[in-house]
């Protein structure tokens, strides 16, 4: 066993891990944050993708431990007191889910993209999310709702 | 899928970390990078190792130089830090632009420069961009450093010379000097999947015309490997919209290549794959 500190959408956590313990199952069975789903198991899909010191990971790819010291943010540390996130918000408004299950995902690597690139076209949107699947095939509606939480992000600074 | 048990040790230093390497031996170690390849096999059990030594987080194993001759890119850079370098970008662009084609950005913000090399599969990016710059790789051995020019490093299907108890340190990307261009092409089925073949092409022009080309190719046998045929028909050959010379000089790209079978392809396919994609690489490197 491993002892590990982690901060988790602002909490912070001391917990002792299995090596071999996911960061996604340390986050869903640990900590009870299912707000981040499990989709391939295969690093493909992106559905379980959380920011990592600001950057996003996919949670099945990394380990407990790695995450040691780290500050992570997941779906449920994005809505402050304030309401959503307005990426989450342009995501409800631009119908951009069907099933919901990409949705985690979808934001938190839009939310990564748009730090990088404050106003991406749709082909940067296209390619940022390519790491992330949406099966019901909602895609235009998703580069839509990126480019209406870029913009409102960009408003808000 | 969980993976199997395994002990887990995390070193600060290079040094730390060869010694508990050297204390393990006989045992099965393996070094843990970024582990965007070696998680997925833990995950679906295609490996279980009793302990991963983690590598990933020691400072001296991270960043890019700019050396007079060379860029040095230590081992544990990460895809998207290579991306980003302003050095990279300026000295050996190559390894700029087949970078941020590996993967995905979540990915590329894990996965490091020398994790990818040291897994060397076949399919990845920059094992063959190594070889088509005649990078050199700086390795810790036990009496030292040593140095494995490219073009000795992948031996086979996921195998390096590294000898066990060895840490890759980095890699020396020579500096070509004016005149090169560079492009990676690959082709895939979908927009994060690895490549069916890549092209790693680095091209020197002189007055309209190809003086010089360095061409390698991604998923072509166990290997990466140099399209030497190919590369010695282009010196002379026009910089121009038409097809006619650079079309006939890379016909040869596929020669002595030994590509595999998958659901992606035959061999031949890919064969023809690699000529259709030398000739885009060449001339996206050309203009």
């Amino acid at each position: 066993m491993s002892r590990i500190t982690v901060t988790v959408d602002g909490t912070k956590y001391e917990e002792e891990v299995e090596p071999r313990l996911l960061l996604v199952h340390f986050l869903r069975d640990r900590l009870g944050r299912t707000g981040t789903p499990i989709g391939c198991d295969t690093s493909n899909c992106g559905a379980c993708t959380v920011l990592m010191d600001g950057r996003s990971v996919k949670s099945c790819s990394v380990l407990a431990v790695q995450a040691d010291g780290a500050d992570i943010l997941t779906i449920e540390g994005l809505a402050g007191s304030g309401g959503w996130h307005p990426m989450q918000r342009a995501f409800h408004e631009e119908h951009a889910l069907q099933c919901g299950y990409c949705t985690p995902g979808m934001i938190m690597a839009s939310i990564d993209l748009v730090q990088d690139n404050p106003d991406p076209s749709e082909e940067e949107i296209r390619s940022g999310l390519e790491g992330n699947l949406c099966r019901c095939t909602g895609y235009c509606n998703i580069v839509r709702a990126v480019r209406k939480g870029a913009q409102e992000l960009g408003a808000a600074q | 899928m969980i993976p199997a048990t395994f002990e887990y040790v995390r070193p600060t230093t290079v040094e730390e970390a060869a010694q508990i390497l050297r204390n393990a031996a006989g045992d099965d170690v393996k070094l843990l990078a970024g582990g965007q390849s070696l998680l997925p096999l833990l995950r679906l059990r295609l490996a279980y190792p009793a302990a991963l030594i983690d590598i990933g987080r020691i400072d001296e194993l991270r960043g890019v130089r700019d050396e007079p001759d060379h860029v040095y890119i230590a081992a544990m850079t990460t895809h998207d830090e290579v991306v980003k370098s302003a050095v990279v970008q300026e000295q050996c662009p190559l390894v700029a632009l087949a970078t941020a084609q590996v993967a995905d950005p979540a990915v590329r913000h894990r996965g490091t420069f020398g994790g990818s090399m040291a897994h060397a599969d076949p399919a990845g990016d920059l094992p063959a961009v190594a070889l088509a710059l005649d990078m050199t790789f700086v390795v810790l051995s036990a009496d030292g450093t040593r140095e494995i020019p490219a073009a000795e490093f992948f031996v086979d299907y996921l195998e390096t010379a590294l000898e066990p108890g060895e840490i890759l340190l980095g890699a020396k990307v020579p500096k070509l000097g004016p005149g090169w261009g560079f492009h990676y092409e690959k082709f895939h089925r979908t927009a994060q999947a690895w490549a069916i073949v890549g092209v790693a092409a680095a091209v020197k022009r002189d007055n309209g015309t190809i003086s010089e080309g360095r061409i390698a190719l991604t998923n072509m046998g166990t290997v990466p490997v140099r399209a030497f045929a190919a590369e010695r028909r282009l010196p002379g050959v026009p910089i121009t919209n038409g097809y006619g010379e650079l079309r006939e000089a890379v016909s040869v790209a596929a020669e002595g290549t030994d590509p595999p079978t998958d659901l992606h392809g035959r061999p031949d396919y890919r064969r023809h794959l690699a000529v259709v994609l030398t000739e885009r690489a060449v001339r996206q490197a050309a203009v």
